[in-house]
């Protein structure tokens, strides 16, 4: 992956950045390539730049390789990672090439929190909703219907940037307290500034071929082991429960029982912690946590690096950064590195990994289920 | 609650009218004047969605229109909002309310007039012509509809 943060190059640039280095990683010649797989929400009302995956194919000499975009808005390199294994699993593809990338930090926070907005209903859209705004509409609600302290969503925050600072690819390498989440400026109350992921530029990849062609390649590699997609309502709304999502519930349920493990058999989780509620609401929908009780989790540490379920090793979106369309590839990308015990200063003991990747409030889910091959 | 009357105005409205009743056949109506209605569907089980959708949650077929303006609602959850996009009102109250409608529940999300409220507060419509300025994000203005309801504290 790409160096995330406040990148001069653009999303051509970056998407081939972070391609060749994956190449040259696995050893796998560009001309191997039969399909390649962009996971991008918005380069064409980012930057003006469409029909990227063609253009990676040709930058990286993939071709005549098929190769298509994968949108899902936030959640684009999950369902990235989806398409790719289904090009495999379907027999479609010998090699899948995955892309994931963003190019958005040349526009103002106003034009970019727009853009992301513009996945919103009509009915939504003209009042002038934000995805950050959906976050505080459900942390309020969250910490009025349970009893969790305001400082457990800072926990979250802190948690994370903490990971961070040993993520040599992460665009905040600096530790928070609780204090400074708290006098952080708010942003949509009860939430505050550090209480979101930045704005990021950057690119992951990931190649997925056959169990046997990859013995071919690596002594050591990653194996999906389970995968789920789900959907919920576009209109947030609708929804019966605001702090209850579905689609992360429904995804996980998929995912688990492709891979015939449970919450309890998973040693490491990197979750979708655009907002730091969003990391409660996954923990409770993956079963890491009761209803309502994630929070606890937090309090206790259980979910620190050194903890029963350290979670967001990397930093997660909110240290490490949250180019779209590269989150959910970056995800994976530190999965594989932890199940393959190459995290360096990150290291947990794990042998199953699992990666949660949210777009819109919840709209989309994409869950994937890792381990160790061989 | 106000509106009374079940708020089911399907004769006037029809199932997929939005603005275009709203000049003539609404005369006499001073309130309603001028003003398109907050049109939630009802699907043929009863159920209600706002917005409305082809088909129901549980396959359903829209059957008739109510206009949520004549009804008040309760806060279901709020947050202001200070960091909004181009052509928002700043700081920018929102909240997602409830509305009862004998016994069957349906949702808002909306602008609040007021920052001073409270998760349970009671609420009633008001219309505003513009709620965000159409062209200054990246939607395309004709795409849909910029006026509607905010939601204002009946206490």
């Amino acid at each position: 992956m790409t160096q995330f943060g406040q990148r001069e190059a653009w999303i051509r640039e970056l998407l081939a950045e972070a391609g060749q280095a994956c190449l040259d990683d696995t050893g796998v010649p560009p001309t191997e390539i039969e399909h390649l797989y962009v996971a991008n929400m918005a380069s064409g009302e980012f930057e003006g730049q469409t029909g990227v995956p063609n253009a990676l194919a040709h930058d990286l000499s993939c071709l005549p390789a098929y190769a298509q975009r994968v949108d899902q808005t936030s959640a684009s390199g999950g369902a990235g990672i989806y398409a790719a294994w289904q090009s495999v699993a379907s027999g479609a593809s010998g090699m899948t090439l995955l892309v994931g990338g963003e190019k958005m930090t040349h526009r103002s926070t106003a034009e970019t929190t727009d853009v992301i907005a513009s996945l919103t209903h009509p009915v939504e859209y003209k009042h002038g909703v934000t995805l950050p705004s959906f976050a505080g509409l459900t942390a309020r609600r969250y910490l009025e219907t349970t009893d969790a302290p305001r400082e457990s969503l800072a926990r979250v925050a802190v948690k994370n940037h903490r990971n961070g600072v040993d993520n040599p690819h992460a665009q905040f390498r600096t530790e928070i307290t609780v204090e400074d989440v708290l006098a952080s400026p708010i942003v949509a109350d009860p939430l505050r500034l550090y209480d979101f992921c930045p704005i990021t530029d950057g690119a992951a990849a990931l190649l997925f071929c056959p169990v046997e062609v990859a013995a071919e390649y690596a002594d050591d590699y990653a194996v999906v082991a389970g995968i789920g997609g789900a959907t919920d309502t576009h209109v947030v709304h609708e929804r019966a429960e605001p702090t209850t999502m579905n689609a992360v519930v429904e995804s996980g349920r998929e995912a688990y029982g492709m891979a015939g493990y449970g919450p309890e058999d998973v040693d490491v989780a990197e979750l979708h912690d655009m907002f730091t509620i969003l990391e409660f609401l996954q923990m409770e929908g993956l079963g890491f946590a009761e209803e309502r009780r994630a929070w606890e989790a937090v309090e206790e540490g259980r979910t620190e690096r050194e903890g029963e379920l350290p979670t967001n090793t990397s930093g997660g979106l909110k240290s490490k950064g949250h180019p779209l369309g590269a989150s959910g590839v970056a995800q994976g990308y530190e999965i594989y590195k932890q199940i393959l015990g190459e995290a360096g200063p990150r290291q947990v003991d794990a042998d199953v990994g699992l990666a949660c990747n949210v777009g819109g409030f919840g709209n989309c889910v994409t869950t994937t289920i890792v381990e160790a091959g061989a | 609650m106000s509106g009374a009357s079940s708020g089911s105005d399907t004769g006037d409205d029809g199932a997929t009218s939005g603005r275009d009743d709203v000049e003539g056949e609404h005369e006499g109506d001073g309130e309603r004047e001028g003003r398109p209605a907050m049109e939630a569907v009802r699907y043929d089980d009863g159920t209600l969605a706002y917005p409305g959708h082809p088909i129901g949650p549980e396959g359903g077929e829209p059957v008739e229109t109510v206009d949520l303006s004549e009804h008040t609602a309760e806060i279901v959850t709020w947050t202001t909002s200070t960091a909004p996009p181009p052509g928002v009102p700043e700081p920018n109250h929102l909240a997602v309310v409830e509305f009862d409608l004998d016994g069957e529940a349906v949702r808002a999300l909306g602008q609040l007039t007021t920052g001073d409220v409270e998760i349970g507060e009671a609420v009633a419509p008001t219309y505003v012509e513009q709620l965000r300025e159409p062209g200054a994000g990246i939607r395309e203005p004709g795409s849909q509809e910029w006026d509607g309801y905010r939601f204002e504290p009946t206490g």
